[in-house]
């Protein structure tokens, strides 16, 4: 089996789907010829040709839009956005438009777009390149909002948000592009929307993350183990709508909850976590929640975003804190 | 006949406003007057008596409470039935909310128009075969979604048109200019339609741009476009049946914009147009009612009198009464069933919220 990066397990489930579905089309700035800028769509123009794979002209509304009317004609899209930071000039033809249309239609009209998105920090851009907005999908009725943690996931996922008949959005941490590698099966499978995957069994406290900080909680919970703390690591993959079995099933497991998520502390998904376990297992808890994001500004500085973000130290302190609770 | 030069309207266009009747219902245009035969001319005054007496009629309704949001049409009529009359049934159509006849003509049933204005879902709820999306309300959002229409209609080999429609304040949209240049980089064929009655709302025309036309902004995406007396059936529907031919021949987009006048107010949700025009320009718009110079062509031709009038009025009537009744029994909607629609296939937090809703509504 192949070790794979992200962003190649990503170019070949693309690859695939262009194979497996006349219907699906592959559009953005600069991901014909160029193959995007993260080369997520490397090659797949020479060989599936420029009707199936090609650029658009330099307008975020624009492309979603095309995205639309695409799906309103009976094909299946699949549309890039250079930079999750770029979603506010596209945010009426997603939240406004592409959400709503299965509600407004009474079921009758199908959307089946899967919005990519590179997201996220640590790799030194300019200002709006590495936002984590996902909390501003997550409220959104009729959106899945999807993100992938590794190169396994991300393949298995991205093939299952391409064939839904649901509007996804589907957000590739750039951090993860290239950082690790993963076994991908060359055979076809396929990783389930809406369905969170315990990534690793813990008895002693849960950290519940998603994306980057998935990664950076599993090497928090190995290096835990070897001072006797046993922690479980919980991965979102959808983190909208949730999958609040898997989340009430550890809190009740273990009883202490760490929430881990990159973007800001107010309004985004953790908190929504929150208040489900509030909700739901408040009588399972044995130390109050603890919570890992970043603070209340915009994304930073490029300079200053080591101070900025949250990392691993920040997670074993708050693993450390719930469970001498 | 002539044959508008549409390749020679894409980078230079001298803008004339084209028309064929003049106010008194005179041919004025003999070169651009369409070749239609006697009941053809008929039909096409009747649309637009059938639009002013639905609008008539829904602004009643609505007064009564028995329709909900309603755009009114008067004085549009020769722009949305003159436009409309030269669609095929296989075109793709999105319109904005003062749209609806155009929407019914395709083929929405008027029950289903009706019950998009009271705020029922049922709606939206388009048949198989009716190629048209609900109403859009945010303007401009339509521009953006008709490119791709349109590029999904050629690549699937259609030789169908994906139409649009807006008015003069949606031209100044970020979407506007995306959907018209993103279909004329696709070489799409869209037919975006501007319907430039003078007011978005209460903001008149010339708060919109310092563009003299609003045509031209195509010309920053190299499309051609055209300005149509929108007060002229006869003009505006010869003008769009070239442009469509133009349009379905793979020549990519074109932009016509028609000139016209709302009679009313904005909506009927609280709108006085008495707050920002003035009466005397409302006077010299009435005097050029496109219902009005239809009607002297025909009589002048001894198409049409008084008692045919008044027997088509009573058609219409009976026709929106019949609407109405299918309406006034329309089933009471269901969150659960909301809950359910919003996802092709839904996620179990979702299906819980179902079961809650299916609970309180007693199912």
């Amino acid at each position: 089996m192949a070790k794979l990066t992200m962003v190649k397990a990503i170019t070949d489930a693309l690859d695939e789907e262009l194979a497996r579905d006349e219907k699906v089309l592959i559009f953005g700035e600069d991901v014909g010829k160029n193959g995007g800028v993260f080369r997520a769509t490397d090659g797949l123009q020479a060989k599936h040709g420029e009707d199936r794979v090609f650029d658009t002209p330099l307008a975020e509304s624009g492309i979603i839009g095309l995205a639309n009317g695409l799906a309103f004609t009976g094909w299946r899209p699949v549309p890039e956005l250079q930079f999750m930071g770029f979603i506010f000039e596209a945010f009426d033809e997603i939240a406004g438009q592409m959400a709503r249309e299965s509600f407004r239609t009474g079921g009758k009209l199908k959307m089946p777009v899967t919005v990519r998105m590179p997201f996220g920090g640590g790799v030194h851009t300019p200002e709006l390149h590495s936002d984590s907005l996902e909390g501003l999908a997550a409220q959104t009725p009729g959106l899945k909002v999807v993100i992938p943690s590794g190169p396994y996931d991300a393949k298995g996922l991205l093939k299952s948000a391409i064939r839904s008949d649901d509007p996804v959005v589907f957000l590739e941490h750039m951090k993860l592009y290239r950082s690790m590698r993963e076994e991908v099966p060359e055979e076809e499978y396929t990783v389930p929307l809406d369905k969170a995957e315990v990534k690793r069994e813990g008895t002693d406290v849960s950290i519940i993350s998603y994306g980057y900080m998935l990664q950076e909680s599993l090497k928090v919970a190995k290096k835990l183990e070897g001072e006797g703390i046993n922690a479980e690591v919980l991965d979102l993959r959808t983190v909208a709508p949730l999958d609040e079995e898997a989340i009430i099933n550890t809190v009740k497991k273990t009883g202490k909850v760490v929430l881990v998520q990159e973007a800001q502390r107010s309004g985004g998904v953790m908190n929504q976590v929150a208040s489900l376990i509030s909700q739901e297992a408040i009588l399972s808890l044995d130390a109050p929640i603890k919570f890992v994001g970043a603070p209340d500004t915009p994304y930073p500085f490029s300079a200053a975003e080591d101070q900025w973000l949250p990392n691993a130290a920040d997670i074993e302190k708050a693993v450390k804190d719930a469970v001498n609770f | 006949m002539t044959q508008l030069d549409f390749e020679s309207l894409k980078h230079n266009p001298e803008y004339e406003t084209l028309q064929v009747l003049n106010n008194d219902g005179e041919v004025v245009n003999k070169d651009l007057m369409p070749d239609l035969t006697d009941d053809q001319y008929v039909d096409l005054y009747k649309q637009m008596l059938w639009s002013r007496v639905l609008g008539d009629r829904s602004t009643k309704l609505n007064r009564q409470g028995r329709l909900g949001f309603f755009a009114p049409t008067a004085g549009e009529e020769a722009s949305q039935m003159g436009t409309s009359a030269a669609m095929d049934k296989g075109d793709f159509l999105l319109t904005a909310y003062r749209d609806i006849p155009e929407l019914i003509k395709h083929g929405l049933s008027m029950a289903k128009a009706f019950q998009w204005s009271i705020g029922h879902v049922q709606g939206n709820e388009y048949p198989d075969g009716l190629n048209a999306v609900p109403p859009q309300i945010i303007i401009g959002a339509q521009y953006a979604q008709t490119a791709g229409t349109a590029l999904g209609l050629k690549k699937k080999g259609s030789k169908n048109v994906a139409w649009t429609y807006t008015g003069d304040g949606g031209t100044s949209q970020g979407d506007f200019y995306e959907g018209i240049n993103f279909a004329g980089a696709f070489k799409a064929p869209a037919l975006f339609v501007v319907q430039n009655n003078g007011y978005a709302i209460s903001v008149p025309r010339h708060v919109q741009t310092a563009a003299p036309v609003l045509a031209q902004k195509a010309v920053a995406a190299g499309i051609p476009s055209v300005v149509v007396d929108g007060m002229d059936i006869l003009a505006v529907y010869e003008v769009t049946r070239q442009a469509r031919e133009w349009v379905a021949a793979g020549n990519g987009p074109l932009l016509l914009e028609t000139i016209c006048y709302r009679f009313g107010a904005h909506t009927l949700s609280g709108d006085d147009p008495k707050r920002y025009r003035d009466k005397s320009e409302e006077e010299e718009w009435f005097a050029k009612d496109p219902l009005i110079r239809m009607k002297k062509f025909l009589a002048n031709k001894g198409l049409w009198d008084d008692d045919k009038e008044e027997a088509y009025k009573k058609e219409v009537e009976d026709e929106i009464d019949k609407a109405m009744a299918e309406v006034e029994s329309q089933p009471e909607q269901k969150v659960s069933e909301f809950l359910e629609n919003t996802f092709d296939e839904t996620p179990a937090a979702i299906e819980r919220q179902v079961k809650e809703y299916q609970a309180k509504e007693g199912n």
